[in-house]
């Protein structure tokens, strides 16, 4: 007895094409809509308190717009969304040549947070306890930036890989996954900007 | 047509024979480092249960302080941090850990797979919430450095700020609450990543999504909304830990800061959340009464989309916690009405099942017994919460007894007898072996006696003004007889509880051979071996129908023509 | 809905009501202040009482036609286990006009209760101030209450003392709720709905007493260790009683030579940091205002009886009656714990 038959196939139907969404997309896209979950309450938080703080500094006196930063880790997106493309298209070089150059723009946009934290901290004298406005600014542009660091790690990983000539074509599906998120930590930092740099000043 | 032989009566052993004898540490190795999705969903059950003793104790403990008034079992401390510990651990430690094990379980099997969509995400994720667990039992411990041993969270499963700050809980305790609570957050949040992944991306040929079992679908909603659930939660307390040990304001009222957005921020994970418990229990009635009440379920469409609504409606009620907060009329005139429009699709669950059962030959097997009792107390438990929401009342029953009635109606009333039920109904799954219907009957009528005993009387307690969260009362009030009532109860479900151990003990080693199906079923776990082997079934199966093996046993009028 | 239905339904649930509250009043323990919300006592109580029956008659009837159906269909429907007819009931899969009325009729139901119930919370919290309304400012600390009455120049603590409201003569008392450290919450459930007192977020809700008498209350927002003994007790007070108590509460601690000994150690021993005793240089204000302390028949925010014995020992060792509570044993000698004893019982 062939262990086959353990139910039978339906004989009504006709066979038909039986396609199902990949599971690290759905695991992806599950991932965005938790963490979005975070940051809302994060953004929540920092618009609540604009304006509560009981003693200075206020935004307005210490933040500077970080447009470079800003510009930076937004074209990574674009240059990301190359490295794909070229990687469908089996041009593996080109695709670490543009994956490389995702990695420099977003470790551009960590050091500039991170020069523009040290200037805060040790020139304008913003701490994290400082008032209400150093507490949700440093969390929430922190957990940003804990997420480009992630997000680092897992381009860098990729990266790796690619040197050592071990990535090609049938990978493209997971490196769309892993850029899915870079996508999003980008889509993230709009919000951020938004909310801590124009509606917050 | 195919052949159509089946597996029912253990035809197909599939179980390779065992050649080698385990030692122990083999075994053991074997279960720490295993991946396999029933390995898993049997050690969440398992360890969901063991925290059911350990915050059912927490219970008898509390009812016995509060046995009569002014009584001294317990000290205020101790009695502050029991019931803190005993919310937290039941909701988070106990409710959450056990449907989880359900749904790792018997998701794969039901939809045809091998295993979930990332086994060792899912091995990862066990152990996150393990460890939180153990994390949050160690404040009994470590709370106050090793020399504040006995120290424990005591600010109430909802840990109010500011009553959180530094200021106001000094130690270590509630720094455990909150980073226990974020550990064992990561895990859920794993797992319901793979769930919805699992089911999504792993269905067998023919399972459309109108096909999948009715558990599957509510797992999948019980997920989708653990992801915008869980995730503030931890979001909030990420920020109560920026607070207390860098110095934050967020929930700092001397700086600023304010009380009232971490109410905000608890009940918009709370209020979801206890969805997020409850409708796994929808999900076991769906799976039980049917076959139970021998009738496929009654409007199948309309059972998904009232859990989808359910889950939406959900995540806008949260501030029905808040309604003596002093928000403004407007505010609460909006939650009043967002509120009582869950009932509606919780409504048509109800009358769902009860027309599953019209017409049907209901057999009252101890499964059956719980799941009835479940429909009849969630019935009361939802009309209790229908008068919670009339927001003029709330402000006199908020925060007395009356809720603490209402909710454990539904936590204990619906949520633990669908899981008992549940237990009954798959243990023969994942054992081979039948628990004891004997002490089944024992078992459920004891818990029925106890539960009702307690938590009927309990309404009439916060009615006649007694506020929750109190250690202990004034004998002038009137509330001594009533609270000795209660705690009898407790202790007749205390034994209840205790048989219902023995059973499982007992009944693991020496209960009656199960078979593949012994009730006669109609999902496609029935059609793996009991217990199935690792990879579930040997080839992937195909379905053409809501119920496999109804098609199967019933050739002549199969379920295919119908929907 | 008309008027007829509308009576029925009332009646129905009155009579549910009264059954389901037999076993609460024939176990609540003898004639006593039981602070029950069925036995309103002042305006938004009573508002609430009649709110409260109507909703129950109708989720009763819910109850009783759902439930109802429930046991028919388990009794009507069980197995009875005679092996003869082994075939399947008929399958049957849904219904749309069924499914469809059990969706449309509890939607109907839910804008009924919807209605009702949005009109009260209008009616109860947007209710305008009259003009001569008594106000009372509520302070929530951790384990007391502070009551001032500001237009009366009133400091007091844990007993609420409030005028009597008739129909010819309303006089509703309002209160503003503040907290000087965690959440707290102001119930007493014959007089009002609770409010909450949150920190930087102060709070209005009023009463309007329409019987003299006292009410017994208590703290229902978990605010720490002694959260359970944070009790409040109201007097409702005839309007002569009240002015009577008003002129009291208002002259300064009275002076009597005979106590100097006990007023200073109370003024040497550091009580004053956290009491204030008007006219005394005492004006410390963590704790209770102890100015007219004796016109109050509790001490501890209501967990002890005010006697001469129980004052002492409280100020012995306050843990004893109230363990974790912010007042510390002060370590007196015995002679100075009688002494300072003496000095408060003369504070009338
Ligand atoms: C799984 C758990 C669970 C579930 C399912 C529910 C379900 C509901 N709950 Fe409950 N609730 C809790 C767990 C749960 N609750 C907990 C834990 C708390 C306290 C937390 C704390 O403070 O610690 C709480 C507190 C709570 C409050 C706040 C009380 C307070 O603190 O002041 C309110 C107020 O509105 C409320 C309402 C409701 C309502 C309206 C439902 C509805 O979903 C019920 C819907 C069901 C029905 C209505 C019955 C079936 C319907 C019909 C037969 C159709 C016809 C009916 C109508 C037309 C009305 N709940
Ligand atoms: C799933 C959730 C769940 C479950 C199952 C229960 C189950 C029970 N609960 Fe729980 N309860 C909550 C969730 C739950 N509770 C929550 C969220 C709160 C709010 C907390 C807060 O305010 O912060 C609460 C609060 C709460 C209070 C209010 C405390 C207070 O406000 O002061 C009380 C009081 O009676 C109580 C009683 C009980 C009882 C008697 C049971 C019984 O049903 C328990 C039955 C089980 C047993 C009796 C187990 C028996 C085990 C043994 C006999 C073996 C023991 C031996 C060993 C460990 C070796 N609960
Ligand atoms: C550190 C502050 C502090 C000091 C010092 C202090 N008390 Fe208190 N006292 C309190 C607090 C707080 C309460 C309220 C306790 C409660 O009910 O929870 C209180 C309550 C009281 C009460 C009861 C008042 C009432 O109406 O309920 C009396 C009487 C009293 N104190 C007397 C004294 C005396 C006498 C001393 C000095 C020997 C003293 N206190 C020192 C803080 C203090
Ligand atoms: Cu104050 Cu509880
Ligand atoms: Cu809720």
């Amino acid at each position: 007895m062939s262990t086959a038959t353990l139910i039978p196939h339906a004989t009504h139907a006709p066979e038909q094409e039986w396609n199902l969404p990949s599971r690290g997309r759905v695991a992806m896209y599950c991932l965005i809509i938790g963490e979005s979950a975070i940051f809302v309450i994060f953004v929540v938080a920092y618009i609540y308190y604009i304006g509560r703080s009981l003693t200075g500094p206020t935004p307005r006196e210490v933040l500077d717009v970080p447009i470079f930063n800003t510009i930076c880790l937004l074209s990574s997106s674009l240059t990301i969304w190359i490295a794909e493309r070229s990687l469908e298209r089996n041009k593996i070089r080109l695709f670490g040549a543009w994956w490389a150059l995702t990695l420099v723009l977003g470790a551009i946009f960590l050091v500039g947070t991170g020069i523009e934290w040290h200037t805060l901290i040790y020139e304008k004298g913003l701490t994290i306890s400082t008032n209400l406005f150093g507490t949700t600014f440093y969390s929430l542009v922190g957990l940003h930036a804990s997420h480009v660091i992630f997000g680092l790690i897992g381009l860098s990983t990729v990266l790796i890989f690619t040197l050592l000539g071990k990535v090609r074509e049938e990978h493209s599906e997971r490196i769309q996954v892993l850029a899915l998120y870079w996508h999003f930590v980008d889509a993230v930092w709009v919000v951020v900007f938004t909310v801590v740099y124009i509606l917050g000043r | 047509m195919a052949d159509r032989t089946f597996p029912i009566e253990g035809t197909l052993d599939l179980t390779p024979a065992h050649v080698h004898e385990h030692t122990w540490l083999e075994v053991l190795h074997e279960w720490v480092t295993t991946v396999d999705h029933k390995k898993l969903g049997i050690m969440y059950v398992l360890y969901g249960f063991f925290f059911l003793l350990v915050g059912g104790a927490e219970a008898l403990a509390i009812r016995v302080q509060l046995a009569e008034p002014n009584n001294h079992f317990l000290s205020p401390e101790v009695y502050n941090r029991f019931f803190t510990m005993h919310g937290t651990t039941m909701v988070f430690l106990v409710g959450m850990t056990i449907i989880f094990g359900f749904a790792n379980y018997l998701v794969p099997l039901m939809i045809g797979a091998r295993d979930m969509a990332f086994p060792r995400l899912n091995a990862f994720s066990f152990w996150m919430t393990a460890f939180g667990g153990l994390m949050l039992y160690y404040s009994f411990l470590g709370g106050s450095g090793l020399y504040g041993v006995g120290n424990a969270p005591d600010v109430g499963w909802f840990a109010y700020a500011p009553l959180t700050a530094r200021a106001f809980s000094p130690g270590n305790a509630t720094d455990y609450w909150a980073l226990a609570l974020i550990v064992t957050g990561v895990g859920t949040v794993g797992t319901a990543i793979n769930v919805i992944a699992t089911a999504l991306s792993m269905r067998c040929k023919g399972m459309t999504l109108m096909r999948m079992p009715l558990f599957v679908w509510l797992s999948v909603v019980t997920s989708g909304l653990t992801l915008v659930t869980i995730t503030p939660l931890t979001a909030a307390q990420i920020m109560l830990v920026i607070d207390r040990y860098l110095g934050g304001h967020f929930f700092d009222t001397q700086a600023g800061g304010s009380a009232v957005i971490w109410m905000h921020f608890f009940w918009i994970f709370g209020h979801p959340e206890v969805y997020v418990l409850v409708l796994p229990a929808f999900a076991i009635a769906n799976e039980i009464i049917p076959v139970f009440s021998r009738k496929a379920i009654f409007g199948y469409p309309a059972m998904v989309a009232a859990s989808v609504g359910i889950a939406f409606v959900s995540l806008g009620v949260w501030a029905h916690h808040m309604f003596t907060i002093g928000m403004t009329s407007v505010s609460n005139a909006f939650f009043v009405l967002s509120t009582m429009l869950v009932g509606i699709p919780t409504g048509i669950k109800i009358f769902n099942w009860v027309a599953t059962m019209w017409g049907g030959k209901i057999r009252f097997a101890t499964p059956m017994l719980f799941l009835t009792a479940f429909v009849f107390q969630f019935l009361l438990a939802g009309l209790t919460g229908i008068m919670l929401a009339v927001a003029p009342w709330d402000w006199q029953l908020h925060n007395s007894y009356f809720v603490i009635a209402h909710f454990h109606y539904v936590l204990v009333g619906a949520i633990l007898f669908a899981i008992f039920g549940g237990l009954y109904y798959w243990f023969p799954k994942a054992t081979g072996r039948m628990l004891n219907e004997t002490l089944g009957k024992w078992n459920f009528w004891l818990f029925f006696i106890g539960f009702h005993v307690t938590f009927d009387t309990m309404h009439f307690v916060g009615m006649l003004g007694m506020p929750r969260s109190i250690y202990t009362y004034e004998a002038d009030r009137g509330w001594g007889h009533l609270n000795l009532i209660v705690s009898i109860g407790a202790f007749i479900q205390g034994i209840s509880v205790l048989i219902f151990t023995t059973n499982l003990l007992w009944s693991a080693f020496r209960g009656k051979v199960a078979g593949n199906d012994p009730w006669d079923a109609w999902t496609l776990e029935w059609a793996a071996a009991s217990p199935p082997p690792v990879y579930n079934f040997p080839t992937e199966p195909s379905v053409s129908s809501r119920r496999p093996l109804w098609d199967l046993k019933h050739p002549e009028d199969p379920d295919w023509k119908y929907e | 809905m008309d008027r007829e239905w509308l009576r029925t339904i009332l009646r129905t649930g009155t009579a549910i009501l009264f059954f389901l509250l037999l076993p609460a009043f024939a176990f609540a323990d003898g004639p006593q202040p039981v602070p029950s919300i069925f036995a309103p006592a002042s305006t938004p109580a009573s508002d609430i009482y009649s709110l409260s029956l109507f909703v129950l008659a109708i989720t009763g009837g819910i109850f009783v036609v759902v439930g109802g159906l429930l046991a028919y269909v388990i009794v009507r429907y069980r197995d009875k286990g005679d092996d003869s007819d082994k075939r399947e009931p008929a399958q049957i899969y849904g219904s749309t006009q069924i499914e469809l009325a059990w969706t449309v009729i509890p939607i109907l139901i839910v804008v009924v209760l919807f209605l009702t119930t949005a009109r009260m919370i209008f009616a109860i919290q947007d209710a305008p101030k009259p003009p001569d309304a008594l106000d009372v400012t509520v302070v929530g600390h951790q384990f007391w209450w502070e009551f001032r009455y500001p237009k009366l120049g009133i400091v007091t603590a844990n007993e609420l003392h409030v005028p009597l409201s008739t129909n010819k003569d309303p006089l509703p008392t309002y209160l503003k709720l503040y907290s000087a450290d965690v959440d707290h919450s102001f119930w007493v459930p014959q007089l009002a709905g609770k409010t909450d007192l949150i920190p930087n977020h102060p709070n209005i809700t009023w009463i309007e007493p329409k019987s003299t008498g006292l009410y017994l209350g208590q703290c229902a927002q978990f605010c720490g260790v002694e959260h359970a003994e944070m009790l409040l007790r109201v007097y409702v007070d005839t309007p002569e009683q009240f002015a009577a108590w008003v002129k009291n509460q208002q002259q300064p601690a009275v002076e009597d030579p005979q106590v100097a000994a006990g007023r200073q150690v109370f003024e040497t021993e550091s009580c004053m940091n956290c009491h204030t005793i008007r006219g005394t240089a005492a004006t410390g204000r963590f704790g209770p205002d102890l100015t007219h302390l004796m016109s109050r028949s509790t001490i501890a925010s209501g967990a002890v009886p005010n006697s001469e014995a129980n004052l002492r020992q409280w100020i012995k060792d306050p843990d004893s009656f109230k363990p974790g509570c912010l007042m510390p044993a002060m370590q007196l000698t015995n002679q100075q714990l009688d002494e300072v004893t003496a000095y408060l019982e003369t504070l009338k």
